[in-house]
């Protein structure tokens, strides 16, 4: 069986990966993305401690299943405002979009 | 059942590692979105995999129905609507450098917390026998003791998110 500090580190590597594209890009898209793999780390690392803790006990599941639908809401209107940005500045950068900087 | 000295077990969940890490490589490093996309989809369903390695076989089927099936190609749509700004060779920020220092030191923070006993010894080797099913997954999301109320809750927040998502991405000009 595959120790449970395995699972946990690759939750680590995937959730600094995705940090590390949050960080590093200026496309509003390519940032989204980066969040989801950092949502995808959490996710991993809960069913990884559901699995070697409390097996029986289904509160693991259940929080990645709620961890998955906030990601899905936050999927959609992410880039519904992305789509609606571009519209009116044409520009998915987010350095662009600076009409509330003073 | 021990092929080389190694389990199926541990030859999935390397082959697995590979596919969620290198896909998320992938998104990290490409500069072109639309592979970025693929790639994004690589790394979730190598999570599904993980998933099932981790006798959770709903959320790998969830997985892959939500993620790659809906967040994947309603990523690949924003990439196609915003089309103009895909075609520049997308840029990164000049601060990459550090945050490729700050991911690398919060990687080796993680995983000293993970592998060295800093908090205990918390990490079994083996996993229990017994696990819950999906069935029991499912009682328990209609249990009056247990998440009936976050799952009608959360169910509330997913519609008002989704009407939100198409009042946010209408078209303004057209009402009038």
């Amino acid at each position: 069986m595959v120790p449970l500090w395995m699972y946990l580190a690759v939750g680590a590597a995937l959730f600094c990966i995705g940090a590390y594209t949050v960080l590093s890009r200026k496309n509003a898209i390519a940032i989204l993305m980066g969040i989801e793999l950092m949502l995808n780390a959490v996710n991993l690392n809960l069913v990884g401690f559901w699995r070697y803790q409390a097996p029986e006990n289904m509160s693991g599941q259940a929080f990645a299943a709620f961890v998955l639908v906030i990601a899905a809401a936050e999927a959609a209107v992410g880039l519904a405002i992305i789509i609606a940005v571009y519209r009116s500045r044409r520009s998915v950068v987010v350095e662009d979009v600076d009409l509330l900087r003073w | 059942m021990v092929i080389g000295g190694i389990t199926p077990e541990a030859f999935a969940f390397g082959l697995f590692t590979i596919l969620t890490l290198g896909g998320a490589l992938g998104v990290a490093l490409n500069r072109n979105l639309v592979r970025g996309a693929v790639w994004l989809i690589v790394s979730l369903f190598g999570m599904a995999g993980l998933f099932v390695l981790l006798s959770a076989p709903f959320l790998a089927a969830v997985q892959v129905l939500v993620y790659i099936g809906a967040i994947g190609i309603l990523i690949t749509f924003a990439v196609m609507l915003t089309r103009s700004m895909t075609n520049l060779r997308e840029r990164f920020t000049n601060q990459w450098w550090m945050s490729a220092i700050v991911a690398g030191l919060f990687f080796l923070f993680l995983l000293l917390g993970v592998v060295a006993p800093v908090w205990g010894s918390l990490s079994p080797d083996q996993a229990p026998a017994i696990v819950g099913t999906t069935e029991q997954l499912g009682v328990s999301f209609v249990d009056g003791n247990q998440f009936v109320l976050p799952f009608e809750v959360v169910s509330l927040l997913l519609t008002a998110a989704i009407i939100g998502a198409i009042v946010i991405a209408r078209h303004q000009e057209e009402e009038e």
